[in-house]
This record gives C-alpha cells, sequence and structure tokens, in this order.
C-alpha cells in the first residue's frame, strides 16, 4: 500500500494538523467516494465532518488515518519524528467498537503499545492512566461480552488514547448507542479534549451531535462527498448540557440542518 | 423444572441404552440363539473381562496410532493453511489436491500405502489424510474470518506480517481450528482402523481392527462385539475429550463455549 504524500515541515509550520488538498477516492469499481476535497484542520481544533450515508466522510477519515491511499490529491498529516517510545500520532476509533473478544479490556488497551514494542513497565502505566482517563480503571480484567455497548466504546477511545497521539479521528463513534450514554459520552470527549489537547476529526451524520461538540462543523455534499458548507460554532466554553437546551444551540442547528438539506434530496431513500 | 428436564437428559439415554440391552438379552435366551451367530451382551461383557489382556494391548497399538495420526493431522493442516494465507499461489497450487486427497475413500488408498511405505508409517499415513483435511479448511475459513475493521487497526499501527498472524489471525481463527480438531481426532480413529484392517489381511499388526478381523476369520463372534465396543468407546473419549479442550480455551470469550441465559 502507497503511503500517503507527507510534507511534515510544511503543514507544522503552519499550524496544521491535518491538510487534504484535491484529494479524490475511486473505488475499482468505478464509484467515486470522495472529492475533489480540500481540507485544514488545525492542531488542537475540534472539528465534524457531516454528512448523509454514503458521502465519503469515513473514506475521507481513512484516508488521513493512512488506510489506503487517495486516487489523487494529496493527504498531508503533520508526524512527529520520534516514534520508538510506543507513541503513534493517530489514533483511530470505529462505528464499533472493533476490540478482540478474546482479550481482557487491558489486553485490548494494550495492543497498539505491544505492536510498537514498548517495555512493559512503560506500557503498563500508559494503560492505566487511559482505562482512567474513560473511567473504566476497575474493569481491566474484563472481557469485552461482559461489558455494555458504552462501556465497550470507551474502551475503544483508551485504545486510541494509549499512544498519546496527536490526533483522534472518530468515525460515527456513537451512532449505535442509546441516547443518554450517547450524550454522557459526549461530554466525556469534551473533557478529554479540552484536558489533553488533541486534534479530533470526527464524523457524524448527527446534526446535534455535531454543534454541540465541534468548534467546525463541514457539512459534506451527497456522493461524491465535496464540502458544501462550514460554519464555526463559536459559544461561551467550556460547554455542557445548559449548551445544548440553549437558544444558541437551536440556531446553529437549524442553520447547519438546513445547509444540509441539498445533500440529502438528490437521494431517494434515506 | 429445569433441573427435573437436566436429570431427564441425562436419564434418558440410559434407560434406553438399558431397554435395547435388556431386549437383546431376552431375544437371545429364549431363541436360544449360540454365541457365534449372535453372542448375549452378558457374553460379550464375559469376553471384554476375559480377554482384557489381549483386547487391551491392542487397545493401546490402535490409540496410539491414532494419536500419531492425529497430531500429524493438527499439525500438518494448521501450517498448510497458514502457508495458504501467506501465499494465494500456493494455495491456489495446492488445494485441489488436498480436496482430491479427501474425497478419494481412504479404504482404498490404504492398500497402495501399504505397498510403498512400512506398515506402522502406512497406518499412520491414513490416520493423516483422513484427519488433516478439516483442520485444513477450517483454519483457513478461520483465518479469512478476521474482523475488517479490527486489520485496519493493525495496519494502522503498522503491525508485521508475523504479529497480525500472531496477536489477530490466530487468536481469531481459534475457535475453527478447535472445531476442526474436533471432526479430525473422530477421523482419525477411523483412519487408523481402516489401515489396520488392510494392514491385517495383509498379514502382521495388533491393533483393535486387526483383532476384530482375525476374530471374524475364527468365528470369535463375542470377541468382536467386545473389540467393537471398545472402539466405539475410544471415539466418544476422544471426541469428549477435544470437545473440553475446547470449551476450557474459549470459555471466556467465545458464543460457542458462553451459557445460553444471556
Amino acid at each position: 500500500m502507497a503511503e500517503p504524500a507527507l510534507s511534515e515541515t510544511d503543514i507544522d509550520t503552519a499550524g496544521l494538523a491535518v491538510r487534504l488538498r484535491a484529494v479524490i477516492k475511486t473505488y475499482e469499481n468505478g464509484v467515486t467516494a470522495l472529492g475533489p476535497l480540500d481540507l485544514d484542520v488545525a492542531k488542537g481544533e475540534f472539528i465534524s465532518l457531516l454528512g448523509p450515508s454514503g458521502c465519503g466522510k469515513s473514506t475521507a477519515l481513512r484516508l488521513i488515518a493512512g488506510l489506503g491511499a487517495p486516487s489523487a490529491g494529496t493527504v498531508s498529516v503533520s508526524h512527529r519524528v520520534n516514534r520508538a517510545d510506543g507513541r503513534h500520532p493517530i489514533g483511530f476509533v470505529f462505528q464499533e467498537p472493533t476490540l478482540m473478544p478474546w482479550a481482557s479490556v487491558r489486553e485490548n488497551v494494550r495492543l497498539p503499545l505491544k505492536l510498537a514494542h514498548a517495555t512493559a513497565a512503560e506500557a503498563n502505566s500508559r494503560i492505566e492512566n487511559a482505562l482512567a482517563q474513560v473511567g473504566l480503571s476497575e474493569f481491566a480484567d474484563a472481557y469485552p461480552r461482559e461489558l455494555s455497548g458504552g462501556m465497550k466504546m470507551r474502551v475503544s477511545l483508551a485504545r486510541a488514547l494509549v499512544t498519546d497521539p496527536d490526533i483522534l479521528l472518530l468515525d460515527e463513534p456513537f451512532a449505535a448507542l442509546d441516547e443518554i450514554t450517547r450524550f454522557r459520552l459526549n461530554n466525556d470527549l469534551l473533557d478529554l479534549w479540552r484536558k489533553l489537547h488533541k486534534t479530533v476529526v470526527f464524523v457524524t451524520h448527527s446534526v446535534f451531535e455535531s454543534v454541540y461538540l465541534s468548534q467546525r462543523v463541514i457539512v459534506m455534499t451527497a456522493r461524491p462527498g465535496r464540502l458544501a458548507s462550514e460554519f464555526r460554532i463559536a459559544t461561551v466554553e467550556p460547554r455542557g448540557e445548559e449548551f445544548r437546551t440553549s437558544a444558541e444551540y437551536a440556531g446553529y442547528c437549524r442553520a447547519v440542518s438546513s445547509a444540509l438539506s441539498p445533500s440529502y434530496s438528490g437521494q431517494r431513500s434515506a | 423444572m429445569n433441573s427435573f428436564q437436566n436429570i431427564g437428559r441425562m436419564l434418558l439415554p440410559v434407560a434406553v441404552l438399558a431397554a435395547g440391552l435388556g431386549f437383546w438379552e431376552l431375544v437371545v435366551r429364549v431363541n436360544d440363539i449360540q454365541p457365534y451367530v449372535l453372542p448375549s451382551p452378558y457374553v460379550v461383557f464375559q469376553t471384554l473381562v476375559g480377554d482384557w489382556p489381549v483386547l487391551s494391548e491392542s487397545l493401546g497399538v490402535t490409540l496410539l496410532t491414532t494419536l500419531e495420526g492425529f497430531i500429524a493431522a493438527a499439525v500438518g493442516g494448521v501450517a498448510l493453511a497458514l502457508l495458504f494465507n501467506q501465499s494465494k499461489w500456493l494455495e491456489y497450487s495446492l488445494f485441489p489436491y488436498a480436496v482430491i486427497l479427501q474425497v478419494t475413500p481412504v479404504i482404498a488408498i490404504a492398500p497402495l500405502l501399504l505397498i510403498y511405505l512400512p506398515q506402522q508409517t502406512a497406518v499412520i499415513v491414513c490416520a493423516w489424510i483422513v484427519g488433516f483435511f478439516p483442520v485444513l479448511s477450517n483454519t483457513t475459513l478461520g483465518l479469512n474470518s478476521v474482523d475488517r475493521n479490527l486489520s485496519g487497526l493493525f495496519q494502522l499501527y503498522g503491525a508485521s506480517k508475523l504479529q497480525t498472524l500472531r496477536y489477530l489471525k490466530l487468536p481469531a481463527a481459534l475457535p475453527y481450528i478447535l472445531g476442526g480438531l474436533r471432526i479430525a481426532g473422530g477421523l482419525s480413529l477411523i483412519g487408523a482402523v481402516v489401515a489396520e484392517i488392510a494392514a491385517g489381511t495383509a498379514g502382521a499388526g495388533s491393533g483393535l481392527a486387526f483383532r476384530i478381523a482375525e476374530s471374524g476369520y475364527r468365528l470369535n463372534i463375542p470377541r468382536m462385539f467386545a473389540a467393537l465396543l471398545l472402539l466405539s468407546v475410544a471415539g466418544i473419549v476422544i471426541y469428549g475429550l477435544l470437545a473440553l479442550v475446547s470449551h476450557l480455551v474459549l470459555r471466556r470469550w467465545h458464543e460457542s463455549a458462553l451459557g445460553k441465559e444471556n
């Protein structure tokens, strides 16, 4: 597999974590899923990619992660030079928890460190730390099947955090959870982002979730996904539950919704 | 109610067995059938005890052959599946021959093997031929059933081929491998018996199948039944042991080993 084009120094000096230029992804069957798409994500920024199912937002995320190469255009991701300490620049959370059912929570979280040959002592302290961050310290020895859907997602998040990445990529991580659990995980994710200063790219098809979480919402068109419009969500930080019920929040949601509706108009089935 | 059902589940087969044996014994006694035509269960049991020195030695021989064939099948099946998984070309070239080996009846291959190989080796090869295919095909299926997102994750973290195999593919394939081994255990016994029968007519050998053939020529029908009984008990024990191993290995995580109540 070809590595995406990297020009770390360029985008580092520009204060960017991720830069996509004229990126197109065409699959082998001839379907163009994405693009052309231009996207800049500043370091420490929380952005959401919002669009209908199949608009290529997950494809964009996978390209940023280096899972597959773009058919055209360049994907640049700010990389740290030194990776020998078990750190990895990117953490990825899938829509499903994607845990290894045969391994305990602790071993699941250990995986990225094990693959990077981190020392046991270093790994253990990182794992404890990551589990504490998602509030799962007591469940370290449980197996995935013993956990609820929300807890599995937290394990997945801990695994993404354990390498102390600069960039966190989340692909509709909470879509399958019930509303209460989703709200709680939304708040926990915001807390983590404020504490850890990661760059977060969050893919979702929920207007409400994208407005609640992000500093910037990127609305995408139907396939092939392009930039339809973008909204900066400027509100009093830190956000909390009162923001979710505010008139300001409702206003943003209405604006984003109306920007999104043309993306759905071309689709026969929602 | 539930525990009553459980007791019923255990008692019913035993009751059926007792009734069957009783009926058999009755038919033999009422009709005064001679033991060289049909021995009664009691006579079979007597023979089993009386001939135990001969039969136990034969049982040992057959079990050893089965074990050797099973180990060869397990190692060979898993190793071949791993090779196929690493190289598609190797799989395309060799897999059809594995199928051919599997679909050709082993009883037809055994006499040929006995011509070209030393007898003990030929018997083990027979057990291997019958046993290795389920291990191969199940392991191949398991190695190809890895969660797509998990492989993406391994790719993201730059896992080497060996790491992916060790931490992802093999554990994911484990339930399938164990399922294959469970089938291979019983099949290895069949392979050993088939080869022994083929070899027995050629002259030497002292396994249980040979005892059955030999007793047949001597019209020692009770001993045939006794040897047959031992073979089927051996098969049940082999299956039970492998099922137990599978359960112990998978009980923490795999659906097949979990209770039904959740």
